[in-house]
């Protein structure tokens, strides 16, 4: 017989199937998520604490069978009082206690049990996966503009009011020890003795001896002071860049006759992932709704999404809502501002010349990004709308501003995606 | 009072392990006169443990994902609290490896030690079923070639390939075992050496081009059906063993794994069909010992009662109606009351018991006649030969007539004179691996036509395939074969389809 102890062996054989059950389920639940924004419960799922999600992808299925219908026997222990005919009713779910294990055991196999909880962030987490906001970095950097003192250690100089004083009597009673600066009580000892020793007169050699010593003493503590100037240390304080974690999303949107529900339907997704997306990046979102027709407003989120307008298009209107609001409230140096219009592509035609020279010179330098959704309810895409024609050839022109067209709500992911994925480093 | 204590307390020591196990060794292989492997007994951390019997007790398994779910499975429901970790896990293996934990007290390892390196360990050799069908000093060799050639594969043909192969062998596991194969031991070692040179061979030896000569072409006709069956050796129950010989389009790597996953499933067969008999017996070898070594003065009355409480957990069967209960039996407590009942028997017979077993009652030799059970027996003609009336009167079993046109249960059989023989056939029937493993069979292809293959699942009245994962097993049934699969529900009296489940490989 061997003893052998494997407890020092290396742990973790199983590591790599984790790794794998997790890849696996990962992948699982990737997908569920992409499923549950189709299915249009995104709101739910943005703001719930949790969600489930069946891994079916961990399935083990095999060949076996259930009982569905006709005769068994069963064998079971425990009989307290039947006798033979006696008749006993069936549990109210076959998976109860008597012969249950028909469907319970048959169908199951425990494989319904393996579920994978998301909280909220980490469903996020999957949801933006490979998304990012384009030059996030750098525009944080651009952003950074207000700057903030931190702790940076302990100086040598500095203002009497930074005076660390710990650190300085830590300084002081070194160098006292270093120098060996006698101590109060030693020198009031020294002093008795000699008081004592003179008194009585005897052994005046130790007297000389102690007399000298005191001398020294006394010397050491005139030259050795208590606290010297180099003891002294200062808080030291440094101003770093203070990221501006502020983001301001503006939500324009046309609420003319114009934009069917579905139309609205679309938009309110589009706003709705670019928010959620917003809210991983920044601590902070703002949003502001600004609906148009002939003349634009600001409105609470209810009203932007369910209120009904009529009347015609200026789209300008909306922008110079915009402007005036981000001057008002949304300095550019201290916030991160993001812009996405959602339409249906009309304009009347006199205002576009006018709305892409605002968008141009007055929008574009001031956002981190502008996304422009068309959305046409037909699901086929007219002719080139009033709209597209002033914003394509611009987003040519200017990397800053993003324009798509989606006409189903399934498309509205991937576009999100084309306008938000990652950008190839050298585009 | 012979000797003095193995060891006083819960802590235990290499020396206390040595010392119990030496005790140990004279009581079960002198005065119960089993017989045993060489042993070897490892100490494993907890996490060690959920380790090892992730894999169904393997120490050692190819990498697959599934592993990692029953691990995590396992280890969430012990961090919860929901299960304890086994004390110890028993390889069927030559030397017979024991993996003790190591936050077991001392009396629990020496209860270990008793249950697995001795209980265990004489099962393995002795029963009939693991001599037919196991080659225990080849496993550990084999699953290390096992793993090594996976990986391999998993290197050369990417991860993601290696896992369809593993997932769709793996769902078919249960239907990779030969279950009436005779005298065929399996022998892992010579086995997989004759079959990778043969393949070489084969390789060696094919030339594409002798297909392309022209001439002699094989004639179109086939032959008969029957013909064609007899070749290809159908009915086929084996369903890996078919795939792996006759799949029209696997490559030989794949072949290769999903033979590694048939021989593993018939590797553990056996201990599917007696686990009950295993159980009890190692159970039964434990409290014997255990109260050998009390009587004699090894353990104190302290680890005694220890013992009894442990034993008495384990072999605990719930009521039907209690929530933990259920429709089946315990193994452990089945297991150890009938062979507890066995020694009762052949020393203290009722008149009863005379009556029930003539051969057996009275006749002095306990340790005999559970060792020649042990061996000779599975669990199903265990349980038809041994289950004793008075067995039956100590669980209170009752037999229900489940009839789905019924509202209700019928109560056809309890605990009397009229109903041990309806129980004990009843009961004895739940433990036969082939009355509850689908019978499904391969029946039909036609490898000069559609090579479509045909399947057929033989039902017992009244129960079907499960149709979900039917139809998931199905579509990985038709990812190894590569060409279309229909299972048909044959009704086994009548003949009649019940059900037709079709699957087609995807287009990849």
């Amino acid at each position: 017989m061997d003893i052998i102890d494997r407890r020092r062996n290396p742990h973790g054989k199983n590591l790599e199937n984790r790794q794998r059950v997790l890849a696996r389920a990962r992948g699982a639940v990737a997908r569920a998520t992409r499923a549950a924004i189709d299915q249009g419960t995104l709101r739910e799922i943005g703001h719930d604490q949790a969600v489930t999600i069946p891994a079916e992808a961990l399935d083990e299925p095999s060949f076996h069978t259930v009982f569905s219908a006709g005769k068994r026997q069963i064998v079971l222990s425990g009989n307290h009082e039947y006798s033979t005919g006696d008749r006993l009713s069936r549990p109210p779910s076959s998976s109860g206690a008597g012969g249950g294990n028909g469907d319970g055991q048959g169908g199951g196999e425990g494989e319904d049990g393996f579920r994978f909880v998301l909280t909220r962030d980490e469903f996020l987490d999957f949801f933006f996966e490979d998304l990012e906001l384009p030059d996030l970095v750098k525009s944080q950097i651009v952003a950074a503009e207000t700057m903030a003192p931190i702790r940076a250690g302990i100086s040598r100089d500095g203002a009497p009011s930074q005076i660390d004083m710990a650190r300085t009597m830590k300084q002081s009673m070194a160098r006292r020890i270093g120098l060996r600066r006698p101590k109060g009580p030693e020198v009031v000892a020294l002093e008795a003795e000699i008081a004592s020793l003179e008194e009585s007169g005897d052994d005046v050699p130790r007297l000389l001896a102690l007399q000298a010593e005191l001398e020294t003493a006394l010397r050491r503590l005139r030259r050795v002071p208590w606290v010297d100037p180099v003891d002294l240390r200062y808080r030291r304080f440094t101003q770093v860049p203070k990221p501006s974690a502020r983001a301001v999303m503006f939500c324009l949107m046309d609420v003319s006759g114009s934009m069917s529900e579905q139309m609205k339907d679309l938009a309110k997704r589009f706003f709705l992932l670019l928010h959620v997306f917003l809210e991983r990046r920044y601590k902070h979102v703002d949003l502001v709704f600004i609906r148009h027709t002939e003349v634009a407003e600001e409105v609470d989120e209810k009203t932007f999404f369910t209120d009904a307008r009529t009347g015609g298009t200026v789209v300008s209107t909306a922008l110079t809502e915009f402007l005036r609001i981000q001057k008002a409230r949304y300095p550019q140096d201290s916030w991160n501002i993001y812009g996405a219009q959602v339409s249906d592509g009309d304009n009347s035609s006199s205002d576009t010349q006018r709305t892409i020279a605002m968008l141009e010179n007055e929008i574009l330098p001031v956002v981190q990004y502008f996304a422009y959704i068309e959305v046409s309810a037909g699901g086929v895409i007219r002719g080139e709308s009033e709209l597209w024609r002033g914003y394509d050839p611009l987003s040519r022109r200017k990397p800053r501003l993003a324009v798509n067209r989606v006409s189903n709500r399934h498309e509205i992911f991937q576009v999100f995606r084309q306008l938000f994925g990652r950008k190839p480093a050298a585009a | 009072m012979t000797s003095s204590l193995l060891y006083d307390g819960t802590d235990w020591d290499y020396g206390t392990l040595r010392r119990s196990y030496d005790a140990i060794d004279r009581i079960a292989c002198e005065e119960l006169g089993l017989e045993i492997y060489p042993n070897r007994i490892e100490v494993v951390t907890s996490e060690q443990m959920l380790d090892i019997y992730t894999a169904h007790g393997m120490p050692i398994t190819y990498r697959h994902w599934s592993y990692g779910k029953h691990f995590l499975q396992h280890e969430g429901s012990y961090r919860r609290g929901y299960s304890n970790l086994a004390y110890e896990v028993v390889i069927n293996a030559n030397p017979c490896i024991s993996y003790l934990m190591e936050n077991n007290t001392a009396t629990m390892q020496t209860l270990v030690i008793a249950h697995a390196a001795f209980g265990h360990n004489h099962f393995f050799r002795n029963n009939h079923l693991f001599r037919q069908w196991t080659e225990a000093s080849a496993i550990i060799d084999y699953l290390e070639f096992a793993r090594s050639y996976v990986s391999a594969c998993e290197d050369e043909h990417g991860v993601a390939r290696v896992e369809a192969v593993l997932d769709a062998a793996h769902a078919l596991s249960r239907h990779g075992v030969h279950k009436h194969g005779g005298a065929r031991p399996l022998n892992l070692k010579n086995d997989q050496k004759r079959e990778q040179e043969r393949r070489s061979h084969d390789e060696k030896m094919f030339d594409d081009l002798w297909r392309t000569l022209p001439g002699k072409r094989p004639a179109a006709d086939i032959g008969s059906v029957a013909d064609r069956r007899r070749r290809l050796g159908l009915p086929e129950e084996n369903l890996l063993y078919f795939i792996e010989k006759v799949a029209p389009r696997l490559q030989s790597w794949e072949r290769e794994i999903i033979r590694i996953v048939r021989l593993i499933a018939q590797y553990f067969y056996p201990q599917l069909q007696a686990k009950l008999m295993n159980e009890g017996c190692a159970t039964w070898v434990h409290q014997r010992v255990m109260t050998r070594l009390h009587e004699t003065g090894q353990i104190n009355d302290a680890a005694f009662l220890e013992t009894l409480h442990s034993t008495s957990s384990v072999t605990f069967q719930p009521d039907f109606d209690h929530p933990a209960g259920g429709s089946s039996f315990n193994p452990y407590a089945l297991g150890y009351a009938m062979m507890s009942d066995i020694e009762r028997i052949c020393t203290e017979p009722t008149k009863e018991d005379r009556a029930w077993f003539p051969e057996i009652s009275g006749n002095h030799d306990p340790l005999g006649t559970l060792r020649h059970a042990w061996a000779n027996f599975r669990d199903e003609s265990f349980v038809l030969q041994f289950l004793s009336p008075a067995v039956m009167r100590r669980f209170r079993m009752f037999r229900l007539l489940d009839d789905t046109s019924e509202s209700s249960f019928l109560v056809d059989a309890i605990h009397d004179d009229q109903g041990y023989r309806d129980i004990r056939r009843s009961l004895a029937r739940s433990y036969d691996t082939a009355e509850n493993d689908a019978d499904v069979q391969v029946v039909d292809v036609d490898l000069a036509g559609d090579r479509r293959l045909m399947l057929e699942h033989r039902t017992r009245p009244g129960r079907l395939l499960v149709k979900r994962d039917a139809e998931a097993t199905l579509r990985y049934v038709a990812r190894l074969w590569g060409y279309e699969v229909r299972l048909q529900e044959v009704d086994s009296d009548s003949g009649a389809v019940l059900a037709t489940h079709v699957s087609t490989p995807s287009a990849s």
